[in-house]
């Protein structure tokens, strides 16, 4: 096994026993990037040089005797929407396509100071507006088992990152599905933590009140290292928790006695995917078969979540991007007058996705509209909170699935982006209502397509997420899932869109 | 009656700040039409007497001690500013002198 294809904690394992160093482990994903990245493209900035030169920091502390993190040396990948002092943060925006964060995004700062090397930052939809990176305004990102269809979104970058071992671990965000959806498209862990469990400060703002950082990985083992590391309490991000944060490694072991499971019945949601309904089908049984207690639940407001979610976000979105306006940071057009030039340089600046999102979230909090649209979808939103009380009163995890479909084609949703939005059914009112919710890969869709469960918890209870993705990776044969990239040699890469 | 996003285009670009081309605004109309029909959905459930929910966490608003702390020094600060002079973001004027205005 090489090292590329190794999970972060067998990494860890052998970086502490001093078997390897950190300079060769991170040569080793570097390698793997240069071999697999121009084909897949998950990368928007790599950084090779300042990875191997903390790989070699590292290295010598560890060899005079330091005690540290047991991730030091691991290295790991970043969305690109988080910020990095001295280095490149784009959003995977023209707007912000020469942007240099002074400061650093808590999470950063605190991978910097276990010792993991920063591989890169990866491609997303343009400011995680997007469920198939193909709104990044650079380029898109191909799903690494199929390279002619989308990876999902807007994490793509990240989860093929993961997926094809060019990162053992990587950072996403997650505001309705971010994470989950392309975790499960690409047959990755993805986890959405409790809403404020991790510091969002220094990640760019799409969404205030549902934006989250969470965790990619292979296996659930290696989210719950990397949670050990970015949760907590945060005085810099004033949304942050301050209860104390669980050893998430501990006691993801034991059986699942007792563990009263709601099987999510979806009401009037199209779209879905027989095979998928299955795979949900299928877990819910092994639960059973290892002593869950399993029984129907139904949220009946799912698609009135999808509804609410689309004036919700887009309005937080409205506010949060009235800061590019061309005068502190970020591209700046002309114009004789201050309006023309904000007015031009937001034009010119924004993608399509972004500025149809703006317009909703603008028209939404409009006068005359707030009340029928935004102050209406916020009522909503309380209602979706007392569907899942009431779902938790007689539960303790809710199963479903993290997206209706396998991967779709690049190209088939971006002209219609109500479809697009549909794709994130499943993930969006675990957002709104802030609860926990983990992606694991459920199988296989007869079209070799991996296909995702979503499991969600009551707020802080990611052990408990973490333990059960845990329990499905312990029933299959083969863990983690790879895929093969044989397109590399057939194809060349030599392939349209 | 159909919803008609088109009337509203300029107007709300205009709030937003947006300008887009013809073509765009074209395009706009019609998929913001469709998401706002969507949307719109959420006038069927009765929200009766129910609070909104603006934020999912419960706490009151944290509050730091008032106290005069070191912050980015100005050039670190500027430093991704497309246009500045002397220490300061220049921009388009931003007064319109009477005379100008006649």
């Amino acid at each position: 096994m090489r090292l590329y294809e190794m999970t972060a904690a067998e990494l860890s394992r052998r970086l502490q026993s001093r078997e390897v160093s950190s300079a060769e482990v991170v040569r080793s994903f570097l390698e793997r990037i240069d071999e697999v990245d121009p084909y897949l493209r998950a990368f928007i900035t790599r950084t090779p040089d300042l990875a191997l030169k903390s790989a070699g920091e590292i290295d010598s502390r560890r060899m005079r005797g330091e005690t540290l993190h047991p991730l030091a040396g691991v290295p790991i990948a970043v969305k690109d929407n988080i910020s990095t002092l001295a280095l490149r943060t784009t959003c995977a925006s023209r707007i912000l396509e020469n942007y240099i964060p002074p400061f650093d995004a808590t999470v950063v700062a605190a991978l910097k100071k276990a010792g993991m090397p920063i591989l890169g930052k990866t491609n997303l939809d343009e400011f995680a507006m997007g469920s198939s990176t193909e709104n990044s305004a650079f380029f898109p990102t191909r799903n690494p088992w199929d390279p002619g269809r989308v990876p999902g979104g807007s994490s793509g970058g990240s989860v093929v990152a993961v997926a094809t071992g060019m990162a053992p671990l990587a950072l996403g965000s997650d505001t309705g599905g971010s994470i989950r959806q392309p975790a499960s498209l690409c047959g990755v862990t993805g986890l959405r933590p409790t809403y404020g469990r991790v510091s969002r400060y220094g990640l760019v703002a799409f969404a205030s009140s549902l934006d989250q950082i969470g965790t990619v990985s292979t296996t659930a083992f290696d989210g719950a290292l990397l949670m050990n590391l970015i949760a907590g309490y945060d005085p810099l991000d004033s949304t942050s928790l301050p209860e104390e944060v669980p050893d998430y490694r501990a006691g993801l072991e034991p059986g699942l006695d007792k563990l009263r499971v709601g099987l999510i019945r979806y009401g009037r949601v199209d779209g879905f995917d027989p095979e998928v309904t299955e795979a949900v089908n299928k877990a819910a049984s092994m639960l059973e078969e290892h002593g869950a207690k399993v029984g129907e639940v139904s949220l009946p407001l799912t698609d009135y979540g999808l509804s609410a979610y689309y004036l919700i976000a887009p309005s937080e979105a409205s506010s949060n991007l009235g800061r590019y306006d061309g005068v502190r940071y970020g591209f700046c057009a002309d114009g004789d007058s201050i309006e023309a030039m904000f007015s031009r340089t937001r034009g010119e600046g924004f993608g399509a996705e972004v500025k149809r999102r703006i317009m909703i979230g603008t028209y939404a909090l409009s006068a005359g509209y707030y009340d029928a649209y935004y102050l209406k979808a916020m009522k909503v939103r309380t209602l979706i909170r007392r569907d899942y009380e009431k779902a938790f009163k007689k539960f303790d995890l809710l199963l479903g699935a993290a997206s209706p479909t396998p991967a779709f084609k690049l190209g088939e949703k971006t002209e219609d982006p109500l479809q697009m939005y549909l794709s994130d059914v499943c993930n969006i009112t675990d957002s709104l209502a802030g609860m926990p919710s983990l992606a694991v890969p459920g199988g296989f869709h007869s079209s070799g397509l991996p296909l995702g469960l979503q499991l969600t918890a009551r707020p802080m209870q990611e052990k408990l997420l973490l333990k059960t993705g845990r329990f499905f990776e312990e029933q299959r044969a083969e863990y983690p899932l790879r895929p093969s990239l044989d397109f590399l040699e057939e194809r060349g890469g030599d392939y349209e869109i | 009656m159909p919803f008609d996003f088109g009337k509203e285009v300029d107007h709300v670009a205009r709030l937003a700040r947006l300008s887009l081309e013809e073509d765009e605004k074209e395009r706009m109309a019609g998929q913001l039409s469709d998401i706002l029909k969507t949307a719109r959905r959420i006038q069927e459930l009765d929200t009766t007497g129910i609070e909104p929910t603006s934020h999912v966490t419960e706490r009151p608003a944290v509050l730091r001690e008032d106290r005069v702390r070191p912050s980015l020094p100005l050039d670190k600060a500027l430093r991704n500013a497309p246009r500045r002079e002397k220490g300061f973001v220049k921009v388009p004027r931003i007064t319109v002198s009477e005379q100008d205005q006649k």
